[in-house]
């Protein structure tokens, strides 16, 4: 199955996710995500915007490449893989 | 007069009480998270902010005990079909009477949720939101679901209803300022005004378009800018793109308005049918950004004058309150324990209010100051604030 690790600041918004391994089936990213969002309800809202694409300033990755579509989510997540949830922080 | 205020600033929501005859501030709440605006429902006294996550997109969050828990609020969405003609911002060689082309068409999502309204005592649970790209929705549960108001959305002024299909008219509405920290150039809606007398009739406004009005409780809406002057388009008069940048109106007289706009400040006593320019630029009275109107009194209104329009910061160094009484034809500066030398600040739509005889402002150098004598004198209530974007009192 599978891993997703994301920014602690998440952790924050959803405390049902921290100091646990994260583990959900395999399928798109999308499907990974509507995983997560079972063990912490709501968790999409603050990935995703209300169309399902990934929000502006957050960066997901499956091991160590970028997901491409970040409209749809439909990239694949192999049985073995982790996927990164991370953001770009900036300013003060 | 309320005991308490709500800042919402860069950093966090931060409440001042009054207790002991003195103002204290709370620990920041939502620290470390933008707060757009934060106001108090006078119903129920539920609090509100509107956090406006950089990265997580904008959330509502709500507390029912004073302040010490907050739950967010997820349900303020754009609905599966709802899409804007994008605009752009302005070029150097933009010509407003050039053909329009072919309307580019976008998915709504929610970039930015920029005020609160509390609806009229017929409706004790009803709320409403002003968003960027320029949504009103409403909630009639106390904010669990909300619903976008799909007339304003889909008025001819914005090219008409685009759930259905095409464009049927122009996209008449142009973007704010405020919209580019999320890419965009889209118009934002950040006044709402429900008519204390009449909730049926709903004011709002809109950066960059106007002021619309609704008689019939949101059905339908009609153009509210006959008066206005601007002077960045070449007819003042144009019948959309002016830019309030904030509209209110006095509670006990609803049909007297006041809209502190980017080319002046313009006053209406026949509830925005027609607007007169007041602004006395002699005095400082024409740019700014925030309004405040007396709850009995609706010729009295206060202003924070600011330099226009590139430098935007307090006008010679000295920061003051002008204050009318007589519907804008005299102004009085108001300065008495405001600093005077080598100011900086700017108040922010959001960052004046009025209570009784209490007035409080918060600048974006993260300065508050309060008078109780409405404005003859001010006392600080902090210096060291985040940038402040709203001031309400609770």
């Amino acid at each position: 199955m599978p891993t997703v690790k994301m920014t602690r600041h998440l952790f924050r918004f959803f405390p049902a996710l921290e100091n646990r391994p994260i583990t959900v089936p395999a399928g798109s990213v999308a499907e990974i995500l509507r995983a997560v969002d079972e063990i912490a309800p709501g968790f999409t809202d603050y990935v995703l915007d209300e169309r399902g694409a990934l929000r502006r300033h957050v960066y997901l990755s499956v091991n160590d490449t970028i997901v491409v579509d970040r409209e749809t989510l439909s990239d694949r997540v192999p049985e073995d893989g982790t996927v990164y949830i991370f953001q770009a922080l900036s300013g003060g | 007069m309320s005991d308490m205020i709500l800042l919402g600033t860069r950093k966090g929501t931060v409440i001042v009480d009054r207790s002991n005859a003195a103002w204290h501030p709370r620990p920041i709440l939502h620290a470390g998270i933008p707060v757009c605006y934060a106001a108090r429902d006078p119903r129920d006294g539920t609090l509100w902010a509107s956090l406006d996550h950089g990265h997580w997109g904008p959330k509502l969050s709500r507390s029912r005990d004073g302040g010490t828990t907050w739950e967010d609020v997820l349900s303020l969405k754009y609905p599966q079909g709802a899409r804007y003609i994008v605009k752009y911002l302005p070029t150097p060689d933009f010509d407003p009477a050039a053909p329009v082309g072919q309307p580019e068409y976008k998915d709504a999502t929610v970039f930015k949720i920029w005020n609160l309204a509390f609806g009229h005592a017929d409706h004790p649970r009803r709320l409403y939101a002003g968003t960027i790209p320029g949504g009103l929705f409403v909630s009639d549960d106390g904010g669990d679901s909300w619903e976008l108001n799909r007339p304003l959305w889909n008025h001819d002024s914005r090219g008409g209803d685009l759930f259905a299909g095409e464009a049927t008219s122009e996209n008449r509405w142009f973007g704010t300022p405020a919209s580019i920290d999320y890419g965009v150039f889209e118009p934002g809606i950040h006044s709402i005004v429900i008519d204390p007398y009449d909730s049926n009739r709903i004011r709002v406004a809109v950066s960059s378009a106007g002021v619309l009005e609704s008689a019939d409780g949101g059905r339908t809406w009609q153009n509210r800018n006959r008066g206005m002057l601007m002077d960045y388009l070449p007819n003042p008069e144009a019948e959309w793109g002016h830019d309030p940048h904030f509209v209110t109106g006095c509670s006990g007289q609803p049909d007297h308005l006041w809209q502190q706009n980017h080319c002046g400040v313009f006053y209406s006593n026949d509830g925005a049918q027609t607007w007169k320019k007041v602004s006395l630029p002699e005095a400082g009275v024409h740019f700014g950004f925030p309004i405040a109107v007396d709850a009995q009194d609706g010729r009295t209104a206060w202003v924070v004058p600011a330099r226009a329009d590139s430098e935007r910061m307090a006008i010679d160094g000295g920061l003051y309150v002008a204050r009318t009484t007589d519907g804008g034809q005299s102004w009085q500066a108001l300065r008495s324990g405001l600093p005077q030398h080598d100011v900086y600040d700017v108040v922010l739509r959001h960052g004046l209010d009025v209570a009784g005889d209490r007035l409080c402002f918060g600048t974006t150098t993260g300065n508050v100051y309060l008078s109780e004598d409405r404005g003859e004198t001010w006392q600080c209530l902090g210096n060291h604030f985040p940038p402040v974007y709203s001031v309400r009192f609770g």
